[in-house]
């Protein structure tokens, strides 16, 4: 018996979802009264997961498997599975974790839960809630199968200490015939993620085109912040796909969401709805964001928003 | 060509979301039902590949009567078939070895499926579809090329893009970027008719295999109100955010 969760790396070193995905599991394993295992690949300091509780980590090393394929990952976690004779795997809602879930789920033949936003509500049978209809509802699912798969929201269920020593073994399988070859990868990496940043900045339509986005790109700046639009904003070509968010759009679900000129349509809403503190800044006072946000400015985007940047340049400078 | 396209009958995205029967059913009163926006794209970009490579497209789903709109609507766009499997998608593996069962006896070259749909956003069915059948897989797909039997897909991953290079057969779990929402397309009056006389097949399910079981819905605790800040003292948002919500 054993929780067996996938720790992601990104250069070698573990990504913030890993460490959630591990408080999470030694949740689990704690309510299950098992152990913790941890599955990663070329890590640097495998050992640092012991922190948030997992006793031992499977970690690969192998310079070939240094860019992700979905395949031979989940021929990773299948046979870690197998090894430590889980029941329950955990994985994170990252792209990559979202990839091979459902792969994994074939492979293992495992009842599988996505989006699941707490510890189970009971461990026999094995009952999650997650969440349905984009975050607008929580539905419980019980997991049937010998082998269950959960996968775990971003930033739901948050990063939990529980230092132990964790002991880090090396683990190989062969590799999977994976037919994808990767031939391009286009990442900036001087920027921070949607789905990886604390605090997100999201234009819409009211700053009336793309060459007043260097309001949103200094805020997200003095922030260390993500940036973000609504769908109109990218259909229209002011802003790359990739960063509309909403429900047909990538999902956030950061600390601090900060809305700036976004009205709040319902679909908009659904897509950030799990990010825990909404700001909203409008001209109208009726704009629906208003009854979901937390903190509300009405006012001018364009004075606002200057004004906003100056005070937490000497916010950080007072707190420096 | 032969491609196959999942097609994802849920509610609209403006719906009130209720729940009847001890909170165990979604409440369909007043609910319109449309093609899964994800899916939607994926059908659009079939077009393409049917109009300028000749491809067949079929689509299908797994669900009772009441999905027949949804995939009449999917022929009146365009696709050639429409197959149901007649029975209520109770999971994510049910709705997946359905479809795989379907797949396997019409040996498709490409099946379209959606990143997730928008009712239940378990963002599976594809992954599990893939491995049933043994094919290559790419999930959040934002572009597709098809030369022959090697694919070119472009895949969304955090904070940017990578393209892969792949052989039929192929599933991909689509999202927009495959096309763009201007492409989307409205059927037509010819369509719609075109459409009542093209085949919509129904089957039965093969097997009864599911992996879990769903139990009752709940809402989101209703939040508080608002705190507004005047435009004139965005000292204070900052305080607050600091102090108050210890986000900053
Ligand atoms: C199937 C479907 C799926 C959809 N999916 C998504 C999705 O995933 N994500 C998404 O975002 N949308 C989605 N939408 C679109 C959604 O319905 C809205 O149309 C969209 O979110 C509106 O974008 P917006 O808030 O930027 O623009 P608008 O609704 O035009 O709002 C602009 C706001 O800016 C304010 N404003 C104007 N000037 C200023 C100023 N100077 N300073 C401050 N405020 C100002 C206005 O008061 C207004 O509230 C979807 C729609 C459909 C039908």
């Amino acid at each position: 018996m054993s929780v067996l969760l996938y720790a992601e790396t990104e250069n070698g070193i573990f990504k913030k979802a890993a460490f959630e995905v591990a408080s999470y599991a030694k949740g689990v394993a704690d309510a299950l009264g098992t152990n913790v295992v941890a599955v990663s690949v070329n890590a640097n300091d495998a050992s640092e997961l012991g922190k948030y509780g997992v006793q031992k980590v499977l970690n690969i090393s192998n310079e070939s498997l240094n860019s992700f394929k979905a395949k031979t990952y989940t021929t990773i976690i299948t046979e870690a599975a197998k090894q430590e004779n889980s029941d329950v795997v955990i994985l994170s809602s990252s792209a990559n974790s979202k990839y091979i879930s459902g792969l994994l789920a074939g492979q293992l033949k495992a009842a599988i839960a996505s989006n699941v936003v707490k510890l189970p509500v009971s461990t026999s049978p094995l009952t999650v809630e997650r969440t349905a209809f984009t975050n607008k509802a929580f539905q419980q699912t019980v997991l049937n199968t010998d082998i269950k798969i959960i996968s775990v929201s971003s930033n739901a269920y948050g990063i939990i200490e529980n230092e132990v020593t964790a002991e880090v073994v090396d683990f190989s399988v062969s590799p999977a015939d994976d037919s994808i070859e990767i031939t391009n990868i286009d990442k900036a990496t001087d920027k921070v993620s949607i789905a990886d940043a604390e605090v997100v900045v999201s234009g819409g339509r009211g700053l009336k085109g793309p060459e007043n986005w260097n309001l949103i790109e200094d805020l997200a700046d003095v922030l260390g912040a993500a940036t973000a639009c609504s769908k109109p904003v990218s259909d229209m070509g002011w802003r790359p796909h990739d960063e509309h968010v909403g429900q047909t759009g990538k999902p956030v679900a950061s600390n601090l969401y900060i809305a700036i000129g976004i009205s709040g349509a319902i679909q908009h809403l659904a897509g950030i709805n799990a990010s825990k503190v909404k700001v909203v800044i409008n001209t109208d006072p009726e704009a629906p964001f208003f009854k979901a946000a937390d903190y509300g400015v009405v006012g001018d985007a364009f004075e606002v928003v200057p004004e906003l940047i100056e005070k937490l340049k000497a916010f950080k400078a007072s707190n420096a | 060509m032969k491609i196959l396209v999942c097609i994802s009958h849920v509610p609209d995205t403006t719906s009130k979301i209720n729940f009847v029967e001890n909170d165990t059913q979604f409440d369909t009163n007043g609910v319109s039902f449309i093609i899964n926006p994800n899916d939607e794209f994926g059908l659009t970009r079939a077009m393409w590949f049917k109009e300028k490579q000749g491809a067949s497209v079929d689509v299908i789903n797994v669900g009772d009567a009441t999905t027949e709109p949804t995939l009449r609507k999917c022929l009146a766009i365009g696709a050639d078939n429409a197959i149901r499997v007649n029975a209520t998608p109770t999971d994510s593996f049910f709705v997946a070895s359905q479809i795989a069962e379907v797949a396997k006896s019409g040996n498709y070259d490409l099946i379209i499926a959606g990143r997730e749909s928008i009712d239940y956003n378990g963002g599976v069915v594809q992954g599990i579809l893939a491995e049933l059948l043994g094919a290559n897989f790419v999930n959040t797909c934002v572009g597709l090329e098809v030369e022959g039997t090697t694919a070119t897909a472009i895949r969304e991953i955090d904070g940017g893009k990578e393209t892969l290079k792949t052989s039929l057969p192929l599933v991909i779990g689509g999202q927009k970027g495959l096309v763009e929402e201007s492409d989307l397309r409205i059927p037509n009056m010819r369509g719609i008719m075109m459409a009542r006389k093209k085949p919509l097949n129904v089957v039965e399910p093969t097997g009864n295999e599911t992996h879990t079981t769903a139990g009752s819905f709940s809402k989101p605790e209703p939040k508080g109100s608002v705190t507004l800040v005047d435009a004139s003292n965005i000292d204070q948002l900052v305080d607050l955010l600091h102090k108050e919500a210890k986000v900053i």
